[in-house]
């Protein structure tokens, strides 16, 4: 009676949103096992193991693992699932745990429940609905709970000073997934990375082009920030998809949000209206993102912009 | 190659939902309703590829009520050619059918229609649970290829590009298979008002949810629909100076 939560890495690093996870199953006061697949994910696996208060990692290497992809990981995971009687399995509400956990759920015929924020109960959780706009409990009555968890809504667990035991696990399957990796293209980044960072500054569609969407760039490098977007200017092609921040982006919540030239869509609340102090610049002085901010400053992004990175 | 699209009817997205007084869901009643966004992307697609000649038939399937058909006529309107409604009383939002009943439901359609591509959207914009396309692919053996911003269909397999957190993925799946769209798949097009009456003519099968061999009962209990924690309009600030003296001074986050 245990609960597993499933390692987000990219075979070098342990992704910061595994602790996150972690620190919402504590919230159950049972054992926490940790489940790395991967190929050579030793190092990941060490990773793991220090994090404060794991019960055990699971390292599961193999070439059939190195690029994440569903059908494989669905596979070692069941595998690992069979063996024991967990209680909860768990993994972030990121790209990766989306892609993988509900195969998991429908392979254990439970009802998942995505993107929890809050745990009210060993069986009840909070979750937003509708972009945001109503938040659900819910009771889960399935004898396994299948979570993942809104990264933004539980404080990073301890990395550091743990001493878990590693166990190296093979691989079984040999089944055709019928899926192959052809290519990645990650956005090389010097910045923060977006879901975790303390500061974000966002840019809309009113920044007009990828050359002007460059005074966003100098502001957020001034203030050591993370950058995002609003659906529109990711659309527009002046920045990449990943820094889309909303309901079907990025769910981010840091310290200081300056919205720049984005009215503040449902959508886009959806994604940020959770961050600590929220800034809106923005020409039209009814633009709903005022609605929301600490901090409102109206007038023509193209003047105020120069102006902020210049004096701070 | 037949084309099987699974789309859900959802409050429009331009709506504000109302939370109902006595906390037990959202208001549904006199609320536009519409194609939920990313299965009318999930459509298109569709009609893309049996315009390029790819596709030879496509058949979109919707669970709700009675009225949900209004959904199929759409994307008939838009270019598929029947549609399948499954008719259930129950809430499909929140609180009765739930993402697992559906995947059960389609994976039972699919084994009677065989089509060779599933599209659907990656999330219904009212639970937002994003979990439909995967249990689908689970539970069918079939592969999956999710968020998709490109599709590429090439004899037997299909390219997808998919919109990941780190940037972009490229895959190949060996079809069948099932497919999730993201935002930036393609635009979706207007039905011209031709079309939406031809789509008033094309056929569109009837069948009860209650007839499917699934249990209906549902795993989550849902105890309360709430509003979210209100956040306050602050104040506005003259000037740049004023905003980093408060940045710096009252809210201390630089
Ligand atoms: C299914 C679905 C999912 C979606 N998901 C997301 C999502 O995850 N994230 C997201 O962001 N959106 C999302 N959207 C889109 C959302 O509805 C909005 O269309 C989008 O957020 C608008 O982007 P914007 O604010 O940049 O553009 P606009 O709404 O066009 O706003 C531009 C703003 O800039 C201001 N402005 C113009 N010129 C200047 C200037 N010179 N100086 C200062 N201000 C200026 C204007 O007053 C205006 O308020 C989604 C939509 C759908 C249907």
């Amino acid at each position: 009676m245990s609960i597993l939560v499933i390692a987000e890495h990219d075979n070098e690093e342990l992704k910061p949103s595994t602790l996150n996870v972690v620190t919402a199953a504590k919230e159950f006061g049972e054992a926490i096992d940790i489940l790395v697949m991967g190929e050579n994910c030793q190092k990941v696996s060490k990773q793991a193991a220090s994090i404060q208060n794991i019960n055990k990692v699971y390292c599961m290497s193999d070439a059939q693992l190195k690029n994440h992809l569903a059908e494989p990981l669905t596979a070692g995971t069941m595998q690992i699932v069979k063996g024991d009687s967990y209680k909860y399995i768990m993994s972030p509400a990121s790209t990766f745990g989306k892609n993988l956990l509900p195969r998991i759920s429908a392979l254990l015929d439970v009802q998942q429940i995505s993107d929890v924020t809050e745990v009210v109960s060993a069986s009840s959780f909070k979750r937003p609905v509708y972009g945001g706009q109503a938040i659900a409990t819910v009771e889960s009555n399935d004898d396994v709970k299948v979570i993942t968890v809104r990264v933004t809504a539980f404080d990073a667990a301890e990395a550091e000073g743990g001493q878990a035991q590693v166990t190296e696990v093979a691989f079984n399957p040999t089944e055709d997934f019928g899926s192959t990796f052809v290519r990645l293209e990650v956005a090389q980044s010097e910045r923060p990375e977006l879901t975790g960072a303390a500061r974000v500054v966002s840019g809309g569609r009113a920044l007009g082009s990828k050359e002007n969407f460059k005074m966003i760039e100098d502001l957020a490098d001034k203030l050591g920030a993370a950058i995002g977007a609003s659906r529109a200017a990711v659309d527009a092609g002046y920045v990449p998809n990943d820094y889309q921040v909303g309901q079907t982006g990025k769910v981010v919540a840091p310290e200081l949000y300056i919205a720049v030239g984005i009215s503040g869509a449902i959508q886009h609340l959806a994604g940020m209206k959770d961050s600590k102090t929220i800034v809106a610049i923005n020409k039209d002085e009814d633009a709903p993102i005022f609605q929301i901010a600490d901090y409102g400053l109206v007038g023509d992004l193209f003047d105020i912009l120069p102006e902020l990175t210049e004096k701070l | 190659m037949k084309i099987f699209v699974p789309i859900k009817r959802v409050i429009d997205y331009n709506v504000k939902v109302r939370i109902k007084p006595d906390n037990s869901g959202i208001e549904q009643t006199n609320v536009k309703m519409s194609i939920n966004p990313f299965d009318e992307i999930a459509v298109e697609e569709a009609v893309r590829l049996k315009e390029s000649g790819k596709a030879t038939e496509i058949v979109v399937v919707t669970i709700g009520p009675e009225k949900a058909q209004e959904v199929l006529r759409t994307a008939m309107a838009m270019g598929a050619d029947r549609g399948i409604l499954v008719t259930t009383e129950e809430a499909i939002d929140l609180g009765a059918i739930e993402p697992l009943m559906i995947a059960k439901c389609l994976k039972s359609l699919i084994e009677q229609e065989k089509p060779d591509l599933v599209i659907m959207g990656k999330q219904a914009i009212d639970d937002d649970s994003n979990q439909t396309g995967q249990m689908l692919s689970a539970l069918l053996g079939w592969p999956q290829a999710t968020f998709a911003s490109e599709i590429v269909t090439e004899g037997d397999s299909t390219t997808v590009t998919r919109e990941i957190d780190g940037g972009l993925e490229t895959l190949k799946v060996k079809m069948p298979a099932i497919l999730t769209t993201d935002l930036r798949l393609n635009e979706p097009r207007y039905a011209s008002l031709p079309n939406i009456m031809k789509a008033k003519k094309k056929p569109l099968d009837v069948k009860a949810l209650d007839d499917f061999d699934l249990n209906t009962t549902p795993r989550l209990k849902l105890i309360s629909v709430d509003e979210p924690p209100k956040r306050e309009a602050g104040e506005k600030v003259e000037n740049v100076d004023a905003l980093i003296d408060k940045l710096k001074n009252e809210a201390k986050v630089i």
